[in-house]
C-alpha cells in the first residue's frame, strides 16, 4: 500500500499534503518555493539547454507557458470552455507594454495594471456576444478572434505593422536585483511569483461562490441555470480572468523581450498552452503547472523536437484525449486522497 | 473607396461566384459531419489543404509539367484535369476517412465529452499540418499553369475566364450529385436517418461506423474537388491555406445554416460575393477579418443561419 502510493505521485502528493499540520504545510510551501527559486542556478547539470541559454528558457518558454497555462486553465479546465484564441490576451498585454512603453515614460510595473485591464476589456467583448454559444462555435469564434487581433497588429500603421515594436523598456530594478538581458533569474523569480499569485488566486475561487458555479456550469450548464446559476455572467468572469493573466504574462513577455512583432502571436502559440493544459491535467492547477513545465522545457533540450514541436504537441493532443483524457496528474486527486485514508483509518 | 465597386462590378462578381463554388464544396465536408456528429470537424481545413497537394502532385509529378511548358490542349488537357480532380478527390477522402478513425472513432465509442472530441480533433489538424510544412519545408508550392486562362467573351465589360467558367459549371454539378446522392441512394437515406435520430437509426439496423465514415468520405470528397478548382484559379498552395480557407467555408456553413446541405449552397455563394466584394471596398488584406465579422453577426443574431439547423427537415 505505501510503496504503491509512492510510485502514484499524484495521490502520493495529496496524501502527504493531507497528514501534515499547519507547520508541516507552511515548511513543504516553503521549500517548495526555494526549491523553484534556486531553479536558475542548476543550469549547469543534465538540465542544462543545448542551444539557448538556459535561464531564458526558465523564463520563455517554461514559465510564461506555465503562467498562461494556468489562465487558460480557468477557462477549459475550470469552466469547460474551449478558448482556441488564448494567445489574442497575450498578445494585447504585449502590445499595451510595448506602445505604452515607448510612447509614455511609464515602467513596466506600471503599464501592467494597464495591460491586464485591456485584455480584461477585450475578454467581456469578445465574451458578451460569445460565450452564448455551444462549446464548438465558441472554440470556432475564439480561433477566428486570435487571428484577428494578429491581423491587426500586421495591418495597422500605429503597431508598425510585420516591423514590429523595437526598444521596449525592460523592468527598473528592484533594489540590488537588476533585469538584465544575458542573465535573467530575476525575471525567472518574478514570473515564480506571478505564477504563486494566479494558484492563489484560482486557489480561493475554486472554493467559493464562482469556482462552484464553474463547476456546475462545466458538469451542466442546463442544471446549473436551472439552479438558479447566473451561468452567463459567470462564463464571463471566468473567461476574463483567464484573459487577466494572459495579458499580465503578454506585458512581462513584451518588456522581457525589449521587441515583439505580429509573428510572435499566431495560432500555434494558442495549440502549444492548450496542449500543455492537456497534457498535465485538465482542471488541475498542479497537473497544468506540471505539463507546461515538461513540454515548455523540453523542445529546448531535445534538438529533435524543437523542429518538429507543433507536430508533437499535436500529436500529444490526439493520443492524451484518446488514451488518458484526464492527462497527467488527472483533477479530484485530493478527494480521492481524503476517502482513501478515511477507509483505512 | 467605392470606386473600384463600381467600375469593376461584373468581374467581381464572376470571381465572387467562383469562389463561392469552392466555399460551397468545402462547406459540404463541415455540414454533412456536422449532421451526423452533431460536432465541428476541425479537421477538415487541413483535408482540404492535403488535396490541394494532390492536384499539385499530379501536374507536376505525374504528368511532368514544369513552371515553364506549355499549358496542356485537347484530349490531353481533359485527362490532366480529370486525374487531377480525382486525384484531389482521392486525396482528401483518404485524409478525412483517417481523421474520423484517428481523433473521433474512440472517442465516440467510449462515449465521451465533447470537450475531449473537441480537442482530439484540433491535435490532428495541427499534427497534419505540421507534417505538410515540414514535407515543404514551410515554403508556398506553386502549381503549373494547366488550363491556359483565355478570355471566353465580355460581359458587361467583365472578363469571362476559362478556369472560372470550368470551375462554376463543375463545382455546380459535383454539387449537384452530391445532392442527389443524400437524397436518393440507400446510404445517403442512412446518413439522414442518422441525422435525425441517431438511435433510432441503430435501432432500424443502420451500421452507425459505416454511415459515419462514409460521411466522412463523402465530405472528403467535396471538400477534394474544392481544393482542385482552387489549384486550378489561384496555381499556389501552402501548409497553412486550410485555415483562411477552412474559416471561410464554415462561416458559409453556418451562415447557410449548419447541417444544412442546401443552406450550404447558398452560404457559400452569399459569403464568396460579399468576401469580394468586401476584399473591393476595404482592401485584401481586411478580407479574413470580414469573413470573421460575419460568422459573429450570424452567430449572434441568427445563429441557426439563413435556412436552419434543421437537417431533417430540409433534407427529407
Amino acid at each position: 500500500m505505501k510503496i504503491r502510493n509512492f510510485f502514484n505521485l499524484r495521490d502520493f502528493g495529496a496524501g502527504l499534503w493531507e497528514r501534515s499540520n499547519r507547520l508541516q504545510r507552511i515548511g513543504i510551501a516553503l521549500g517548495s518555493i526555494l526549491l523553484v527559486g534556486l531553479l536558475p542556478f542548476a543550469g549547469a547539470s543534465f538540465l542544462a539547454t543545448p542551444i539557448a541559454s538556459y535561464d531564458a528558457v526558465l523564463v520563455y518558454p517554461v514559465g510564461v507557458f506555465v503562467l498562461m497555462a494556468l489562465g487558460l486553465n480557468i477557462v477549459v479546465g475550470k469552466s469547460g470552455m474551449l478558448d482556441l484564441g488564448y494567445v489574442a490576451f497575450f498578445a494585447i498585454g504585449a502590445y499595451t507594454m510595448a506602445l505604452m512603453g515607448t510612447h509614455t515614460g511609464l515602467n513596466t510595473w506600471e503599464i501592467m495594471p494597464f495591460g491586464v485591464g485591456f485584455a480584461m476589456l477585450a475578454g467581456v467583448l469578445l465574451g458578451l456576444p460569445t460565450l452564448r454559444l455551444r462549446g464548438d462555435y465558441l472554440a470556432i469564434v475564439t480561433l477566428g478572434f486570435g487571428e484577428i487581433v494578429r491581423l491587426i497588429a500586421l495591418n495597422s500603421s500605429w503597431t508598425k505593422g510585420p516591423n514590429g515594436i523595437a526598444n521596449i523598456p525592460m523592468p527598473p530594478d528592484i533594489g540590488p536585483l537588476k533585469f538584465k538581458l544575458d542573465d535573467q533569474k530575476v525575471f525567472f523569480w518574478v514570473v515564480v511569483i506571478m505564477i504563486l499569485l494566479t494558484i492563489w488566486m484560482i486557489r480561493r475561487l475554486s472554493v467559493r461562490r464562482p469556482g462552484r458555479a464553474w463547476e456546475a456550469i462545466r458538469q451542466d450548464e442546463d442544471a446549473a441555470e436551472l439552479m438558479g446559476v447566473p451561468t452567463l455572467k459567470y462564463k464571463i468572469w471566468s473567461f476574463t480572468l483567464g484573459a487577466a493573466v494572459g495579458g499580465a504574462a503578454g506585458v512581462l513577455y513584451a518588456s522581457k523581450n525589449l521587441f515583439i512583432a505580429p509573428e510572435m502571436f499566431t495560432l500555434n502559440v494558442s495549440i502549444l498552452i492548450l496542449s500543455c493544459v492537456v497534457f498535465g491535467g485538465i482542471g488541475n492547477i498542479w497537473g497544468v503547472v506540471v505539463g507546461a513545465t515538461i513540454l515548455g522545457y523540453l523542445p529546448d533540450r531535445i534538438r529533435f523536437i524543437s523542429d518538429a514541436r507543433l507536430l508533437v504537441f499535436g500529436t500529444v493532443l490526439v493520443v492524451v484525449m484518446n488514451f488518458r483524457p484526464d492527462g497527467l496528474l488527472p483533477r479530484k486527486k485530493r478527494e480521492k486522497a481524503i476517502v482513501k485514508r478515511e477507509v483505512s483509518a | 473607396m467605392f470606386d473600384v465597386l463600381i467600375h469593376q462590378f461584373w468581374s467581381l462578381t464572376i470571381a465572387g461566384v467562383a469562389l463561392g463554388f469552392i466555399y460551397v464544396l468545402i462547406s459540404l465536408g463541415y455540414t454533412m459531419v456536422y449532421g451526423v456528429l452533431r460536432m465541428i470537424n476541425f479537421a477538415n481545413s487541413e483535408i482540404f489543404m492535403w488535396g490541394t497537394f494532390g492536384t499539385v502532385i499530379t501536374n507536376r509529378d505525374l504528368f511532368n509539367y514544369t513552371q515553364t511548358s506549355e499549358p496542356a490542349k485537347g484530349w490531353k488537357l481533359a485527362l490532366v484535369l480529370i486525374t487531377a480532380l480525382l486525384m484531389s478527390m482521392f486525396v482528401a477522402a483518404l485524409t478525412a476517412v483517417f481523421v474520423e478513425l484517428v481523433a473521433y472513432r474512440r472517442l465516440r465509442m467510449k462515449g465521451t465529452n465533447r470537450l475531449a472530441t473537441l480537442i482530439s480533433a484540433i491535435g490532428i489538424s495541427i499534427a497534419l499540418q505540421e507534417v505538410m510544412r515540414l514535407l515543404t519545408s514551410s515554403r508556398p508550392v506553386g502549381s503549373p499553369r494547366i488550363l491556359e486562362k483565355i478570355i471566353l467573351t465580355e460581359i458587361w465589360g467583365a472578363n469571362v475566364r476559362l478556369d472560372t467558367v470550368i470551375t462554376i459549371i463543375a463545382a455546380a454539378i459535383i454539387y449537384f450529385i452530391l445532392e442527389r446522392f443524400i437524397k436518393l441512394s440507400r446510404m445517403g437515406k442512412a446518413i439522414r436517418a442518422v441525422s435525425q435520430n441517431e438511435d433510432a437509426a441503430k435501432l432500424m439496423g443502420v451500421n452507425l461506423n459505416r454511415v459515419i465514415t462514409t460521411t466522412f468520405l463523402v465530405g472528403g470528397l467535396a471538400t477534394g474537388a474544392a481544393a482542385f478548382f482552387y489549384i486550378t484559379v489561384f496555381e499556389y498552395t501552402k501548409f497553412n491555406i486550410g485555415f483562411t480557407m477552412g474559416m471561410a467555408a464554415f462561416t458559409a456553413a453556418v451562415l447557410g445554416g449548419i447541417g444544412n446541405i442546401r443552406g450550404a449552397f447558398f452560404g457559400g455563394l452569399s459569403l464568396g460575393l460579399l468576401e469580394v466584394y468586401a476584399s473591393a471596398v476595404l482592401g485584401t488584406q481586411w478580407k479574413a477579418v470580414t469573413v470573421f465579422v460575419v460568422l459573429v453577426l450570424v452567430l449572434l443574431f441568427k445563429p441557426n443561419g439563413l435556412f436552419g439547423e434543421a437537417v431533417q427537415q430540409t433534407r427529407a
